[in-house]
């Protein structure tokens, strides 16, 4: 069985926009007016972070909106919950829709039963950063497949070709290229990662990629989109919701203002 | 049983290095190159002359006669104390910063708790010429000021880390992630048993040499080798080449903060969970939903919600015993070892020391603690919790 996101590659498809967004913030309820918000705008993917108190990989923003979310008492069963509740009101949603969060805290939940709601409320795919592939292989991808759900590797400047291989025999969504040495929403300048993209697009590797981290505007995303398939936008879309009065309205104006031609 | 690392990076299901990709390079580079480098002439000839003639090796091993006394066993205190700047940290980073040479890198980063990891990193980069940075909580660069200091003074750089319980979790959190954005010329020396393959297992090797010395200054295993545990070097340091002697109890000593029944508390073994913080499987202080929980020690050093990985695997294959001990109990033995033997031990040491007056001693029972720091650093902890300007 295809989830969203696997036909979402098969088709045609091109600069593709990803936005993510931490589950549970600004208020702890916001996740369904981002979600639903996001869908109306027409953004191609979304990724929802499920909050940590030790998020390694992440800059300020994403830690900032980690802490006041769980402040906000955001658990992953309380997002399950969310997003039950928003495919009820909106049953005709049909972005794709992936998790990213730190592997304890899913360890916690238990993974067999973290993919089997995953399934039941439409999550398409995972992205666990500090989940080794090994791991991955020898205890989690029988349970991702019976599950429907992609996988989603990372893969960096300075990593092998050699690697990048492996990874992208292993994936099964999409490969995030992170698009420089850095945590996330750093003031690394996009612009100095087109050589590393095109390189990661002359290799014909047989998963799309899409492109994140310090990627703020319309520009960088155009940039993004000419070397691979799409990029994420984060931290830049939460520092709009953490200033924003109005979400919706927001949201809208960000979303249509980086995909405008 | 094997209580060393298997060839995969685990010790039983404990240890890995669950990173992010981003942190795959470094790592690699590390466990490709670690033993290699450790076993080869070159870097044994310059450890041990190192630890010689900078650090002051081999660090004494004392008879204890008056606690010997009081508590009717041979009290024997390995002098870690009198080691180059004042803790057994010090011999894991002349062992790394070697390390770090070897592999090219120019920059060295840190994180600290108490100010001995750091101080220790600071003096080995003064002496190498490297240019290093320590990361440490904001609440700890409170409470060890001197430490602070003595970072400067020796040319470091220490950035506050200021996110969650601001203490040295998170000051780890902030080393990996200026890991992860200097990749290529930098090398984290973690300053315990604890973070992702090989990191719990290097680190373990060079402190190893505690437990060689005490092996050879004893002639002859003793009954019993106490040690404080944090993220657990000191204790891997004193506890490695007595692993395999069945006949040797291995004691360790967690931070009970304001007691296990309470919130206010750093005993990992005693109340956590299996889980991954800080890129390894082991057991950890977390909530129902796997976040970290913020631990309480009035010691900086042990204020740690996770434990080395090889600790867990000894704690639950029954090798080693941990027990915890509180603020309060601390406090009393670092008094009786100041008053009694003349030795103001660290406020982590302290805590091993408490265990004594809870241990079923005979008199023929040679007991080793591991004095592994002394106390300067927490003189004004120890003024304001024992009111000793009203003494």
């Amino acid at each position: 069985m295809k989830n969203k996101l696997t036909q979402l590659f098969d088709g045609a498809h091109k600069d593709l926009l990803n936005i993510f967004f931490t589950a549970g913030y600004p208020q702890l309820e916001s996740t369904t007016t981002i979600l639903f918000a996001l869908e109306n705008a027409g953004v191609d993917l979304i990724e929802i972070g499920i909050p940590f108190s030790d998020p390694l990989a992440d800059g300020p923003t994403i830690q900032e909106s980690s802490k006041i979310a769980l402040e906000n008492g955001m658990s992953i069963e309380r997002l399950f919950t969310q997003l039950e509740e928003y495919r009820e009101q909106q049953p005709q949603a049909s972005t794709p829709i992936l998790l990213m969060g730190y592997l304890n805290p899913v360890m916690q939940y238990g993974i067999e039963s973290f993919c089997q709601r995953c399934s039941q409320v439409g999550v398409d795919g995972l992205i666990i950063p500090d989940l080794p592939m090994l791991i991955y292989q020898s205890e989690f991808k029988e349970i991702f497949e019976k599950n429907h759900i992609s996988n989603v590797f990372l893969v960096t400047p300075q990593t092998s070709e050699k690697r990048i291989h492996e990874i992208d025999t292993n994936s099964t969504g999409f490969i995030y290229a992170v698009s420089s040495a850095s945590t996330t929403g750093s003031k690394a300048d996009f612009s100095a990662a087109g050589d590393y993209l095109g390189r990661l697009r002359d290799m014909n590797l047989k998963t799309p990629i899409l492109t994140g981290f310090n990627i703020k505007n319309r520009s960088n995303f155009k940039d993004a989109c000419n070397y691979v398939d799409g990029a994420i936008i984060g931290s830049a879309f939460i520092n709009m919701l953490e200033k924003s009065q109005d979400l919706t309205n927001d949201i809208d104006h960000f979303v249509k203002d980086i995909k405008s031609s | 049983m094997n209580y060393h690392v298997d060839e995969k990076g685990f010790y039983g299901e404990f240890g890995g290095a669950f990173i992010p990709e981003l942190l795959y390079p470094n790592i690699e580079e590390l466990q490709e190159n670690y033993l290699e480098i450790e076993k080869s002439e070159e870097f044994q000839k310059e450890f041990h002359q190192l630890l010689k003639d900078y650090v002051g090796r081999p660090t004494p091993l004392f008879l204890a006669k008056r606690l010997s006394a009081k508590y009717g066993a041979e009290i024997w205190l390995k002098r870690e104390d009198l080691c180059h700047t004042g803790a057994h940290k010090v011999n894991n980073t002349i062992g790394q910063i070697l390390l770090a040479e070897k592999l090219g890198k120019k920059r060295i980063i840190a994180e600290t708790g108490a100010g001995q990891h750091g101080v220790a990193t600071a003096t080995v980069c003064a002496l190498k010429g490297l240019q290093c940075i320590v990361y440490m909580g904001e609440k700890d660069i409170e409470r060890q000021a001197p430490n602070v200091a003595r970072m400067k003074m020796l040319g470091a750089e220490v950035r506050p880390a200021t996110s969650g319980s601001k203490t040295l979790k998170d000051a780890t959190n902030e080393a990996m992630r200026d890991w992860i954005n200097n990749p290529e010329d930098t090398h984290y020396i973690i300053g315990s048993v604890v973070g992702p393959h090989p990191y719990p297992d290097m680190v373990a090797r060079y402190q190893s040499i505690i437990s060689k010395e005490i092996k050879e200054q004893m002639q002859g295993l003793p009954d019993y080798v106490i040690a404080c545990v944090g993220g657990g070097s000191n204790a891997m340091g004193a506890f490695y080449h007595f692993l395999d002697d069945p006949s040797v109890q291995l004691i360790g000593v967690e931070a009970a903060g304001m007691g296990i029944d309470t919130d206010k508390t750093a005993a990992t073994l005693s109340l956590g969970t299996p889980g991954v913080l800080h890129a390894s499987r082991s057991i950890m202080m977390q909530d129902k939903d796997g976040q970290v929980v913020e631990p309480h020690s009035i010691s900086a050093g042990l204020d740690y919600p996770g434990i080395g990985p090889a600790h867990a695997w000894l704690k639950v294959s029954d090798r080693a015993r941990y027990m915890a001990v509180t603020d309060a109990d601390a406090l009393t033995a670092a008094v009786e070892c100041s008053r009694m033997e003349g030795i103001i031990p660290a406020l982590e040491t302290a805590h091993a020391f408490s265990v004594l007056k809870d241990l079923d001693l005979k008199p023929t029972d040679r007991v080793v603690i591991n004095l592994s720091g002394r106390g300067d650093k927490d003189m004004d902890t120890y003024m304001k919790e024992l009111n000793l300007t009203e003494l």
